[in-house]
């Protein structure tokens, strides 16, 4: 068998720390602390062994990675190797000034995340006062800077009855992109999922919104529409496929095929300090593990779509299934379909407790 | 908010928008188009326009020259031309 193609992109989680406690956060509910974190010379080196690879794109990521004050750094390096960098934040760390140095090292593009079109709402939801102000005037920064902008707006059942005006906040904020992305089912989101999930009508109605703006605002804003599958008929091809496009990196160092997939139990992930990125790539256990088409139980083996999606998502049947390497119960062909379902359907029409916030817990000291 | 939806024509003067970077990739022998959160294979046909994409040179312009080097008429390269960068162009690859 010959080795997996080179990676398109690296998430770069630089750290876990950040001053919103949003209830879906896809970081995991074990949040590593600033001492684990890897150094700037450690990071320099992870963006040179990706370059070296074949990754084309990085995805500065965190928690908040404008809580590194070495990201202008970080962000030059890696455009000085030719990676297309892109910043994924919540923005109310940045300053104007700020901006103009990440454009100034080079920096390709932002991704600012949004709450919801309603201050308050929005304040609530990511547990920080006067944050949606920020936000919007980080917007401006980005643009005045001459950056293109997406905005990521999180949907759940919180915001979706206010998609329509999330959609013009997007436009008015002069994004090119709008990512209507619906919460996914894991960590965070999974311990929130409760308080979260909308219903099917509730649901149906957001694509609507989303394929009549599509169509009324082509050339103007381009949407990325990620639907939550606990109401799909075929899971998604989570991550493009195991171990086929993507690796994230932890902010301690540990490499990952997907943010969630530390849930697993049994796989031990490799850490970048300890092995190269090409090796940890092409031929650590983990990545392996879901790799490719072999690991697949029926009725994924012999399903014409195996290498459409990839038999879904591994964090997904972890969570559903209490197996990792079952059919994603997504599909409708999963003996477990029905079960998903019903729990979305009875989960979403009842009051949604209340959130369950993000946010670091002091681990207890190891006995002796 | 202003922005409308910039339409193809023959007088348009495509350009790569200062995000959208054409690149070639060592690792993969080949040319890549990087844009936000995607990444594009461009073939032959497509890389040929995306090169001439300088903001100097006119649709028109880019008929022609296809049309030389295909040895095609530029009649009958014109729509497919002009139907690609519009397709490029709705999904921010190009500027008009």
């Amino acid at each position: 068998m010959t080795g997996p193609e080179p990676p398109l992109a690296v998430l770069a989680e630089l750290t876990h720390r950040c001053p919103f406690s949003c209830p879906y956060c896809s970081n995991p509910l074990e949040l590593e602390r600033r001492g684990q974190e890897l150094d700037t010379a450690d990071w320099r080196r992870v963006l040179e062994e990706a370059a070296e690879i074949g990754v084309l794109q990085v995805h500065f990521s965190g928690g908040e990675p404008t809580a590194r004050t070495d990201l202008e750094d970080l962000v030059e390096h890696a455009a000085g190797l030719g990676l297309y960098t892109n910043l994924i934040t919540a923005g109310v760390l940045l300053d104007e000034a700020r901006v103009g140095r990440l454009a100034a090292a080079g920096l390709d593009h932002v991704q600012l995340s949004i709450q919801d079109s309603e201050p308050a709402e929005s304040d609530r939801i990511g547990g920080y006062a006067g944050g949606y102000q920020r936000k919007i005037e980080a917007a401006g920064w980005v643009r005045a800077a001459g950056l293109p902008l997406t905005v990521n707006a999180p949907m759940h059942r919180h915001n979706i009855a206010r998609l329509d005006a999330i959609i013009d906040l997007a436009v008015g904020l002069g994004a090119e992109r709008l990512e209507v992305a619906h919460v996914q089912y894991y960590g965070w989101g999974l311990k929130n999922r409760a308080a979260l999930i909308p219903t099917r009508a509730q649901l149906e109605r957001a694509t609507e919104v989303v394929e009549a703006a599509i169509e009324r605002l082509k050339g103007v804003l381009v949407f990325d529409y990620v639907v939550p599958d606990y109401y799909a008929h075929r899971p998604k091809a989570c991550m493009g496929g195991w171990g086929r496009q993507f690796l994230n990196i932890t902010p301690s160092g540990k490499v990952l095929p997907c943010h969630a997939a530390e849930t697993i139990p049994g796989l031990e992930f490799e850490r970048v300090t300890e092995r190269g990125l090409a090796e940890i790539w092409e031929n650590s256990a983990a990545f392996q593990r879901f790799r490719g088409t072999e690991w697949m139980p029926e009725p994924c083996a012999s399903c014409e779509r195996r290498e459409i999606d990839w038999g879904g998502c591994r964090c997904q049947a972890l969570a559903i299934t209490g197996d990792a390497a079952q059919t994603d119960p997504a599909c409708s062909l999963s003996p477990r379909h029905g079960e998903l379902v019903a729990l979305a359907e009875a989960e979403s029409e009842r009051e949604p407790p209340t959130f369950e916030y993000r946010r670091m817990t002091r681990k207890e000291p190891i006995e002796a | 908010m202003t922005a409308t939806r910039a339409i193809v024509e023959g007088g348009s003067l495509p350009r790569l928008p200062r995000h959208v970077k054409l690149r070639f990739n060592q690792r993969r022998n080949r040319w890549i188009v990087l844009a936000p959160e995607r990444v594009l294979m461009p073939d032959e046909i497509a890389l040929e326009i995306l090169q001439r994409c300088d903001g100097a040179t006119s649709v028109g312009a880019i008929v022609e020259a296809l049309a030389e080097t295909y040895e095609a008429s530029a009649d009958d390269i014109g729509g497919d031309v002009a139907e690609l960068l519009q397709d490029l162009a709705d999904k921010g690859f190009v500027e008009l």
